[in-house]
């Protein structure tokens, strides 16, 4: 029994930390916020270089041909860093779907340039009617036609949609009958350049990851572009479309502990100099049992993303679960952390000057993104049979 | 990662399991209590003699001391698969845990001769004397003196919350033998026979209504030097390393997962508006957040169990594990409580009791576990100032 780290993945936290440190302090992080786009190239390359981008994509395809739990590590130190970008959405989401559900020329046109850093994918799957990750109110839909399918809708929050060159869409192919969440709905791979997209920035707290409305309108696509697996025949994608949410979550939460740590540890140092009524602040009692319980939700919230992170490839069945157990707790804790940081930080710690806003922000929009904690909840208590 | 038992540990956890199911006594219809009468003591005595016999007492222990020198591993399989069986607790598990390992480390080969085999067999069972009225959280403030008169130790004054001092046959103590020395260097830790004149036990009747713990009342009380362990005066050092011992944690995981099963139960069964609780959204919601909380301590206990494995110095996960385990222990119990609704406050002897009277008895008991052991405040003081590295106050 071994239930921890190997020393190839602590060595890879200890290198990207350093990494990050050097080439993501929040300085950048600042001025990449503040500017348009809010994703640096430059930055992106550095990414593409250490091999990071391509992490979860096979050997094979020209990535790392690594699992979660290493990705998991790696958004562990990004979420650290609040580091801006599609790392997430192109990397992660978007990998696990064309991995789970591509044919074999998607993958080749995809893949490798996703890992060398030469195209970044997203995925649009969430609409406006009701935002939430219900796979059975999902509307937009793809109509057959000949040699193909017509989309026609409207999504929202697609991470980088602005900037992606690969959009996978999420479109309702058949009815819902019920039996997977996503019983219906095909992902489809629209290139960004394609005729009737149209693409408009969300304005949002968070300005470390952008997110985009994507029109599509009458937009043609062969019938290639659906991933329907290798040479199956199958209608829809959701089982590729459930392994990449599952994914997501559990990047989101490793992502979430990460910032939650780092926020702590900033709040820490922070008390341990400032000084009123003659001595730290951090001296204080209230002070610290305040720190103490943002700790004590911290590491056990780390185990739940080392299972899932695992589960997710040793474990398949029991990933779902794990996911949204994993989600629920470390978004959870991220917003109690970043809130209880700030507030450590006393009246500096509202200020736009000081860092602790990003945290604050960030982690109220991972909370927020694919599923909040009251929907994993239930998603918890329906696996479980409750 | 890799949570595969090796051949070796899945044959011991196969054999245990067998054993366990042929020797593990049906449970008693009156649930869950603290009282011990003759009997009761006698059946935990048994108990204790069986497993000992299986070879599944002090397991950890050295074979010189009766042991098998198991490893971290094995002794957490034994942990978790007593708790799953519902095995009765140990009577000598005092002994076992803290005394024992105390002896072993400080003890003179006398004292380990005379002691150490009577502790596996619980043929005599011991209580430990820390606590006093005036000493708490600040133990090391502790005011029972023991005063050197030629060939023994002349000890008066008070301990209090001793859990088993009724039915102890000896009690490691800690006294104070120089009170001019710095608060922590004038303390001794000496061992009392209970049955010396001068000793007078009373029975704190708790709010369960069981009385598991005493006051214990000493009036020069005369212990000859020889039960001295360890340095004179430097009873508080002899006293941490046995504090700092390994402490099983998956055990208790266990437990509260067994804990939390009963809840699920519990939610199954009862209804509002006609339908069971675990069909209410908000019921859903509640039960959904304890089992998440479940399940981190669970995995994050075996994540302190590697780091123990792979030789890593331990810091402050005890103290988060005994913080976030007692608190969650309580919250289970408390909505166990909301959901039993008007049943709640029924105790026992009531007809219309719910499993036995469980969860109003747990949600006592365990606010009774987040103060003993050291206070979920002292476990945060001890989190901010060891592992966070905050100033203390003052």
């Amino acid at each position: 029994m071994d239930f921890g780290l190997s020393e190839e993945q602590e060595r890879l936290r200890d290198s990207a930390r350093e990494l990050l440190a050097r080439e993501c302090p929040m300085e950048r992080v600042r001025k990449i916020a503040g500017e348009a786009p809010g994703h640096d190239a430059e930055l992106w390359r550095t990414f593409a270089e250490a091999g990071w981008l391509g992490i979860l994509v096979p050997e094979a395809e020209g990535g790392a041909g690594l699992g979660l739990l290493d990705a998991a590590v790696l958004l562990h130190e990004l979420g650290r860093a609040v580091a801006p970008g599609p790392f997430l959405a192109s990397s992660v989401t978007s990998v696990v779907a064309l991995r789970e559900g591509a044919s074999r020329a998607q993958r080749a046109a995809w893949l490798p340039r996703i890992a060398a850093g030469d195209a970044i994918a997203t995925l649009a799957l969430f609409e406006g009617a009701e935002p939430r990750l219900e796979g059975a109110l999902l509307r937009d839909r793809a109509a057959r036609r000949a040699g193909g399918f017509l989309l026609e809708g409207a999504k929202l929050f697609v991470d980088y949609g602005q900037l992606a060159d690969l959009v996978l869409g999420a479109f309702r192919t058949a009815r819902p009958r019920g039996a997977a969440d996503f019983d219906g709905v095909g992902l489809f791979a629209v290139p960004s350049g394609v005729r009737g997209l149209k693409k408009e920035a969300l304005i949002s707290l968070d300005e470390t990851r952008r997110s985009a409305e994507l029109r599509f309108r009458g937009v043609a696509l062969p019938r290639e572009a659906l991933l329907a697996g290798q040479g199956a025949r199958a209608a829809d994608s959701s089982r590729a479309l459930q392994r990449a949410l599952d994914a997501t979550a559990i990047g989101l939460a490793a992502e979430s502990l990460g910032g939650a740590e780092r926020a702590l540890e900033r709040a820490v140092e922070y008390v341990k100099v400032r000084e009123q009524f003659g001595r730290p602040v951090g001296s204080f009692q209230a002070v610290q049992h305040m720190a103490a319980e943002a700790a004590s939700r911290i590491e056990p919230a780390r185990a739940l993303v080392w299972y899932a992170a695992w589960a997710f490839d040793a474990r398949p069945k029991e990933a779902s679960l794990a996911a949204s157990m994993a989600k629920a707790a470390c978004c959870d804790v991220y917003r109690f952390v970043a809130r209880t940081a700030v507030e450590l930080h006393g009246g500096i710690g509202f200020t736009f000057e000081n860092d602790m806003h990003f945290y604050l922000k960030r982690a109220l929009a991972n909370a927020a993104a694919f599923g909040d904690s009251d929907w994993h909840r239930e998603r918890v208590a329906e696996l479980s049979k409750f | 990662m890799d949570l595969e038992l090796s051949q070796q540990e899945a044959r011991f956890q196969g054999e245990l399991r067998a054993w366990l199911r042929a020797h593990v006594p049906a449970r008693g219809r009156s649930g869950p209590r603290e009282d011990l009468d003759a009997a009761r003591v006698e059946r935990l005595k048994a108990w204790q003699r069986k497993l000992h016999g299986a070879g599944y007492v002090g397991i950890g222990w050295p074979r010189e001391y009766g042991g098998r020198a198991a490893g971290l591993m094995e002794q957490t399989i034994l942990g978790e698969e007593l708790a799953r069986a519902r095995a009765p607790g140990l009577i000598g598990m005092m002994g076992i845990q803290m005394v024992g390992p105390t002896l072993m480390r400080w003890g003179s080969e006398q004292q380990k001769q005379r002691f150490l085999p009577r502790i596996l067999t619980a043929q005599e069972v011991w209580c430990q004397g820390y606590s006093e009225p005036g000493s708490g959280s600040d133990l090391a403030s502790l005011q029972t003196r023991a005063l050197r008169d030629g060939d023994e130790f002349v000890v008066s004054g008070q301990k209090i919350w001793t859990s088993n001092a009724q039915i102890a046959d000896w009690m490691f103590c800690l006294v104070r033998t120089n009170p001019a020395a710095p608060k922590h260097h004038g303390i001794s830790y000496l061992l009392i026979d209970m049955k010396t004149p001068g000793i007078t036990v009373r029975p704190l009747v708790q709010m369960t209504g069981d009385a598991g713990f005493n006051e214990v009342f000493f009036d020069e009380v005369r212990v000859p030097a020889e039960n001295l362990v360890g340095p004179l005066d430097e009873g508080w050092k002899v006293a941490n390393t046995t504090l700092a011992h390994e402490r099983n944690m998956l055990g208790s995981t266990t437990q509260t997962q067994l804990l939390f099963d009963g809840l699920l139960r519990l939610a199954r069964r009862a209804r509002r508006g006609g339908r069971p609780l675990a069909e209410d959204p908000p019921a859903r919601q509640r039960l959904a957040e304890l089992k998440i909380r479940v399940e981190a301590l669970r995995w994050n206990a075996y994540r302190n169990l590697t780091s123990a494995l792979r030789g890593r110095p331990s810091g402050i996960e005890a103290s988060i594990t005994k913080l976030a385990t007692t608190e969650l222990n309580h919250e289970l119990a408390a909505t166990a409580l909301d959901l039993l609704g008007l049943l709640a406050p029924l105790y026992r002897g009531s007809r219309h009791l719910e499993d036995g009277g469980l969860w109003p008895y747990q949600f006592m008991f365990s606010l009774g576990m987040i103060i003993g052991g050291g206070t979920s405040q002292i476990q945060r003081n001890i989190i901010a100032q060891r592992g966070l590295g905050l100033p203390r106050a003052g």
